[in-house]
């Protein structure tokens, strides 16, 4: 235990006792003794968090949208007054797209800054990496990627979906829409379209009693994708539901374009597809062809106008918002609502008071925190336009997370 | 394949012997440069994805110019960028072999390291101009969609476009090679360096040429595959390792090796792909090389050169 005021000079702190004295303090508001039991960074008008993400190798391209929304979530609270009357100092460090690179600078995040919370990481790779240390170290981590669930922790808030919450409502949906009955399964080779489409099989054939007629896993990176075209134009299935990711999905939904499989001739459904991806994919490539998300861009609220302005003000006019950066802009709203229900930093406090916390500022609309440390969420499919912005054409109620979703695994 | 018309088994067919086609004509560009520099210099430049990716960023630039400023360019501006991404890539490939190459000649191992270092370089700076995020080359209208010659049958055009360069650029090497001053030199240089030198011919110069050219190539590979894959600043990436498999497996040094192991390895993958999965289709060839490199390390087609 420490008390961080022990750590600041002597004479700032008889400056800090003379005016707290003379009447001059913050009246009101708790010293950093009484909401910092645990020696984090936190002084009587600062607290420091950490931003762990990848700036560099080839993650980069997914997580900056990530990083600059958590950058302009914590400049709008440090705006509006800061977190118990402290202002957000961050630490960035780049997680380099190497799994234990992220440990080690959770690491040194957690140990040598002491921060209180960080928000971070993408791939469920490099959350794997560092979530041992989080757990050791009894840190706070804030992560916003859509993921395959099955996790849990004490010491991670979840704020993109977990794979039922993504996946159910969105089968559903086109199931009835198109009165599908045939499903091809396709995605790149690794855990999140794996177990995705474990979920997504169960579904399909339990519930919707429809088949699949094919499931694929092509290496990520992947940039051929004629025969598996060959393939679906043969089986013709009602559906193909894609989580083919990174590099490989531009080669992808470009082939498809090229091989002349439009969306009047084949009804395609991903769930690894952002207004971030679209971007680099081209919308004249993905138009007419659906996405099962949280989050779009062209969302109609309040919130969500008000998000994209300042978003765009922010970080340019180009830039575009998808699912993930939505969720990582919750992060630390959501840990600024825990903190302030807790009048503690602490990270057990937090941890406790982070469930039933609700966000109705939120830009997809309003999530609650389950006590499962996921969030409450709806799902929208959104149908993308030649602009690159999708178009809402379903959204379902409010649906309780289940990362350890019984008959499914 | 029961149910099936006659009609659409042929179609399929056909479609699919495209495919694995449009896989080999990809797989050759990108090993044509990398295997003239092998072959010719010993040196394994393991920054040729990065050539490739700024050809590709090239054609971006030059595709978003026409697109932004001059849009009456928009039909025609896609030959002018695979010049200017063969122009630039061979500039910089120039570069590199004078400034670095050329000082690690007698040390493999080496240029190994410096040209992944570089690799790497180029890949931080290209993240730092152009963003990390991947960007998409508008295309042209003649090279969106597909040619159907009957109802059922779509054959790529992009493909077929790809296609076309890379017969080009094939046989420009080969007329280079085997029809040309410069050609007569590279082959006396590989075959005896120190003999080449001996009758006058200035290899250093030889090699500079030889090395911007293979660098020029990987350029166009790279505003060719604009229109068939992703613009990031990895794209590189996704080729290389079909690239090295291409090159060694074809036997270094030998140009019709090149081209008969990258026909041998995209028909291979592209059939098992569509009879397996994507991943077993991989792991099958791969091990398929792996054996008969077991055999013949010295790959299919080993050119006698004396050392």
């Amino acid at each position: 235990m420490q008390d961080s005021t022990h750590s600041k000079p002597a004479w700032k702190r008889r400056l800090l006792g003379l005016a707290l004295s003379t009447g001059l303090g913050f009246s009101g508001m708790a010293g950093a003794a009484e909401v910092n039991t645990t020696g984090l960074a936190v002084t009587d008008d600062t607290v420091q968090v950490g931003i762990l993400h990848s700036i560099t190798g080839t993650m980069a391209i997914s997580e900056t949208g990530s990083v600059e929304a958590e950058k302009l979530a914590i400049e709008q609270i440090n705006a509006a007054g800061g977190v118990l009357g402290r202002q957000i100092e961050i630490i960035q460090e780049d997680g380099a797209s190497d799994w234990p690179t992220f440990a080690e600078k959770a690491r040194k995040l957690l140990v040598q800054d002491n921060v209180a919370a960080v928000f971070g990481c993408w791939t469920s790779a490099s959350r794997k990496a560092v979530l041992p240390v989080f757990e050791k170290e009894n840190g706070m981590l804030y992560y916003p990627t859509f993921y395959e669930g099955l996790e849990q922790s004490k010491n991670v808030i979840y704020t993109g979906q977990e794979a039922t919450q993504q996946i159910l409502a969105g089968l559903d949906w086109i199931a009835k829409e198109k009165d599908a009955k045939t499903f091809y399964l396709v995605g790149s080779d690794y855990i999140w379209p794996r177990t995705s489409n474990k979920i997504a099989r169960k579904h399909i054939e339990t519930v919707l009693g429809g088949t699949v007629v094919g499931e694929e896993y092509y290496p990520l990176g992947n940039t051929n994708f004629g025969s598996l075209i060959n393939k679906i134009r043969l089986k013709k299935p009602d559906v193909v539901y894609s989580s083919i990711v990174g590099g490989s999905n531009v080669a992808w939904w470009k082939q498809l374009k090229a091989a002349g499989i439009t969306a009047d001739r084949q009804t395609i459904m991903t769930i690894s597809v952002t207004e971030d991806e679209v971007l680099g994919i081209g919308g004249e490539n993905m138009e007419g062809f659906y996405s099962s998300m949280k989050y779009f861009q062209s969302l109609d609220n309040e919130n969500n106008v008000e998000f994209v302005k300042a978003f765009k003000e922010r970080w340019g006019d180009d830039s575009v918002i998808g699912d993930v950066t939505q969720a990582a802009y919750l992060g630390p709203w959501l840990w600024k609502a825990a903190v302030e229900k807790a009048g503690s930093f602490d990270v057990d406090a937090v941890a406790a008071a982070s469930a039933e916390i609700e966000l109705t500022t939120a830009p997809e609309g309003y999530v609650k925190v389950h006590e499962n440390h996921h969030l409450w969420s709806k799902l929208r499919v959104g149908q993308w336009q030649a602009d690159g912005q999708a178009k809402v054409v379903y959204e379902s109620d409010l649906i309780e997370p289940n990362p350890f979703p019984e008959g499914y695994q | 394949m029961g149910g099936y018309t006659s009609q659409e088994l042929t179609a399929i067919f056909v479609m699919q012997g495209f495919s694995g086609l449009s896989l080999f004509c990809v797989f050759l560009l990108m090993a044509l440069g990398l295997a003239i520099i092998f072959g010719q210099m010993g040196v394994i430049n393991m920054a040729h994805g990065e050539f490739l990716t700024l050809g590709a960023y090239i054609t971006w630039m030059v595709s978003k110019l026409a697109t932004e400023t001059w849009p009456w360019m928009q039909d025609f501006y896609f030959p002018l960028a695979v010049v200017l991404a063969f122009a630039g890539t061979f500039v910089l490939g120039y570069l590199v072999e004078m400034l670095l190459i050329r000082r690690l000649y007698s040390r493999p191992l080496d240029t190994l390291l410096a040209t992944w270092g570089l690799g790497l370089i180029l890949q931080q700076i290209y993240r730092s101009t152009f963003g990390p995020r991947e960007v998409s080359v508008v295309m042209p209208d003649w090279l969106m969609g597909s040619w159907a010659p009957t109802d059922i049958i779509d054959i790529p055009l992009n493909g077929l476009f790809v296609m076309g360069i890379t017969s080009l650029m094939t046989l420009l090497v080969v007329i280079l090679l085997y029809r040309s001053r410069w050609g007569i030199k590279v082959r006396a240089t590989t075959q005896n360096r120190a003999m080449a030198n001996a009758a006058g011919i200035n290899t250093q110069r030889v090699d500079r040429f030889t090395f911007a050219l293979g660098c020029g190539i990987a350029g166009v590979a790279g505003a060719a595959f604009t229109t068939i894959a992703s613009t990031g600043p990895t794209t590189g990436g996704l080729y290389i390792v079909d690239t090295f498999l291409v090159v060694v497996f074809g036997g270094a040094a030998s140009l019709l090796g090149t081209v008969v192991s990258a026909f041998g390895i995209a028909q291979s993958q592209s059939i098992l792909e569509f009879f397996l999965s994507g991943s077993m289709a991989k792991v099958i060839t791969l091990l398929t090389v792996v054996g008969i490199l077991m055999f013949r390390p010295q790959g299919l087609f080993a050119s006698k050169v004396r050392r």
